[in-house]
């Protein structure tokens, strides 16, 4: 990975005052060493994954579960913790080796 | 007037040294005098004794040390002479102002004050007649205006009318009361 | 019309700070600055002031209230002194890396221990390298005047400004304080136009992110040059005033300085009563003169230096002590710049002095300037460091 120019003192914004929504350039990604699997058939749509999750990477479409943002998503598996589906949870995690 | 006149007030926590100093310096200033009033600070405490002081000139005023050495020292009460040193760094021709019922040669035997020039009010006295209770420090504003000669006393209980006016609005009597017991204690000042 | 009134420096603070008419002011009272915040609550509870006014629990959620306020676009202002200031320790580094315009009056007072009411300058001095402008006042007036120009500054550069006094010699004591109107202050700050308002949805932001050792440094330099810029405008906005209100203010005072000799500086109150020894010197016939210091931070090395430069001695006298620093830290500024800047290095002395509120008189002076005669006479300082009116 190529490393980005760095910028000097004199390009800096003032009082470091930036955009909004920084965290979205941020792909955190690449963190992750296990990862969450949705299965859509499985899945009740109670929500509770895009509650809990600590990165908003459970993507909404039409207020129902649409995917996972694999970007930003670090692998914590909070989302598959709290999964209320039995026996099988909707969302399963998986080494990322595995998934490869 | 000389180029600076330096006074210095003594009383108890609660009579007003602080306010007297301070209203006097007002008038001073609306008589177009360059003015200073501050209090000594301390623990501050309900009858412990207290000082305050004023600061006049004809031209603008730079010092912001303490006053040391005063022209005038006013005591609103006499009983603070036999525990504070009250004609401390006074001046040889410099002025005491007493709020006591008894004569300058009275107090100055009783004192033991050698020079300086005395004068007695009885400011006490006066309060109690004119507002019905003991406050003696605008009494003696109108001692300290006649004894100086600093201002004119006409202007003087003028403007106070017009700050007392702002301060008792609900109590008409007040303001008659102070402004009769400066104008009372301005005509009995008695020096030697 | 301008009006003359019998106010005490702290009236005259609150005076100003009704007529600015900030957005908000969040603060805590402490002595022997309580009257500003008192009188100031006042005239928000009268509907005087359009300001919310925030009462809070500590000096440390003040200064964090008020960095809130200020990032959120407001023009913000709070007042303290002393411990109050020393526990708004760490949000004082945030208001200026955050490059908030925060006004805020203060009023020297020592520090604990032991526990102490009166003035010296031990409180700002401890805030020297926090990036907060810092301009400290002789007398009631001047803090009138300064604190008007102090929103200005700050909005001018983004940084914040502390616009000191002596604490009870000027906080307490009433002089006479020429005011204006308040329109005519209103013209003069004009009205306040954020750059970049937290509260702007449309433009959304974000403030106080962090920063790794990638890129701390660049933001500190950055920040460093903000302060490189205040100077001129400082001088500009100064220029303004007296152009408006016809009283002149800059760096610093020089009073007889032009032929003097030996001189002294000093900052605060103090430099009045000094200016009264210079006069009973120069009866005499003694070339004595004085440079009363008003602008702390950023300190104005290159001006000052220069001003010094032809002095064959000169006293810095500090109202707080290093503790075992090289000197005062006054002294030990006017020291750097002169050794630096100028060619010619007179000969210096300092002297602590009023620590805890301990008076200085016009006589104590006088015997400073007896002290540089002599060094002059014998070109040997016999000590850095002195003091005036310690018991030994």
């Amino acid at each position: 990975m190529s490393e980005e120019k760095k910028k000097g003192w004199k390009e800096l914004p003032i009082g470091a005052t930036l955009e909004a929504g920084t965290a979205k350039e941020y792909k955190t990604g690449d963190w992750r060493n296990i990862r969450p699997v949705w299965n859509k058939e499985k899945c009740i749509q109670c929500l509770r994954c895009w509650i809990y999750c600590p990165d908003s990477s459970i993507i909404l479409k039409d207020g129902k579960v649409a995917g996972i943002d694999l970007d930003h998503c670090k692998g914590c598996g909070i989302c598959s913790e709290e999964c209320p589906v039995k026996p099988v949870k909707a969302i399963t995690m998986v080494s990322e080796k595995q998934s490869k | 007037m000389k180029n600076m006149v330096e006074i210095r007030w003594h009383g108890r926590g609660g009579q007003g040294a602080k306010t007297a100093a301070l209203l006097f310096a007002d008038s001073a200033m609306s008589s177009g005098k360059f003015i200073q009033a501050f209090p000594e600070y301390g623990p501050e405490r309900m009858g412990a004794p207290v000082q305050s002081f004023d600061r006049l000139s004809d031209e603008p005023i730079t010092l912001h040390c303490g006053i040391t050495s005063p022209d005038i020292v006013v005591i609103l009460d006499p009983t603070l002479m036999a525990t504070v040193d009250t004609t401390a760094g006074v001046k040889d021709d410099g002025v005491i102002i007493i709020n006591t019922a008894l004569s300058p040669a009275q107090i100055r035997k009783e004192m033991g004050i050698k020079g300086k020039k005395i004068f007695t009010i009885d400011a006490s006295g006066i309060s109690k007649s004119t507002l019905g209770r003991e406050i003696p420090n605008t009494p003696m504003l109108g001692a300290l205006i006649k004894v100086s000669k600093l201002l004119d006393i006409e202007k003087v209980l003028d403007d106070t009318k017009k700050k007392l006016e702002k301060k008792f609005r609900t109590k008409p009597e007040l303001i008659e009361g102070n402004l009769k017991a400066i104008k009372r204690a301005y005509e009995e000042v008695k020096g030697e | 019309m301008r009006k003359l009134l019998a106010i005490t420096g702290n009236e005259a603070i609150a005076y100003a700070m009704k007529q600015i008419n900030p957005d908000v002011v969040a603060a805590y009272p402490i002595t022997p600055a309580t009257e500003i915040v008192q009188i100031f609550s006042q005239y928000a509870a009268d509907g005087e002031v359009n300001t919310e006014f925030v009462a809070v629990e500590s000096e440390h959620s003040a200064m964090s209230a008020t960095i809130g306020a200020s990032a959120a676009g407001s023009r913000a202002m709070t007042a303290t002194s002393s411990q109050g200031l020393a526990l708004m320790w760490e949000m004082l580094y945030i208001a200026s890396a955050l490059r908030l315009p925060i006004v805020m009056p203060e009023v020297n007072r020592s520090l604990s221990a032991p526990i102490n009411i009166h003035a010296d300058h031990s409180d700002t001095m401890g805030a020297r390298d926090s990036g907060w402008i810092q301009i400290y006042c002789e007398n009631a007036q001047e803090a009138y005047d300064s604190l008007i120009q102090a929103v200005r500054i700050a909005e001018e550069c983004l940084l914040p400004i502390m616009v000191t006094i002596d604490g009870f010699i000027i906080s307490h004591a009433m002089e006479g304080v020429e005011t204006f109107e308040d329109k005519d202050v209103q013209n003069f700050i004009g009205k306040y136009k954020p750059a970049h308002p937290l509260l702007d949805i449309n433009h959304p932001i974000t403030i106080g992110a962090i920063d790794f050792n990638d890129y701390y440094f660049e933001h500190k330099r950055s920040q460093i040059e903000a302060m490189n810029k205040v100077e001129p405008v400082i001088l500009k906005i100064a220029q303004e005033f007296n152009k408006t209100f016809g009283r002149s203010y800059g760096l610093f005072e020089e009073y007889m300085m032009q032929d003097a000799e030996t001189a002294i500086v000093v900052i605060g109150s103090t430099a009045g009563t000094a200016k009264v020894a210079v006069n009973n010197l120069r009866k005499q016939g003694k070339k004595v003169g004085l440079l009363r210091l008003r602008v702390f931070r950023p300190f104005p090395a290159e001006k000052l230096s220069k001003a010094l430069s032809n002095l064959k001695a000169v006293a810095v006298l500090d109202r707080s002590t290093g503790l075992n620093a090289y000197a005062g830290p006054v002294c030990t500024e006017v020291a750097s710049s002169l050794y630096t800047n100028s060619e010619k290095k007179p000969k210096i002395l300092n002297y602590i002095y009023g620590l805890g509120g301990r008076d200085i008189f016009v006589e104590d002076i006088e015997n400073v300037y007896k002290d540089l005669e002599k060094v002059v006479k014998t070109g040997r300082t016999e000590n850095l460091i002195n003091y005036i009116g310690v018991r030994e």
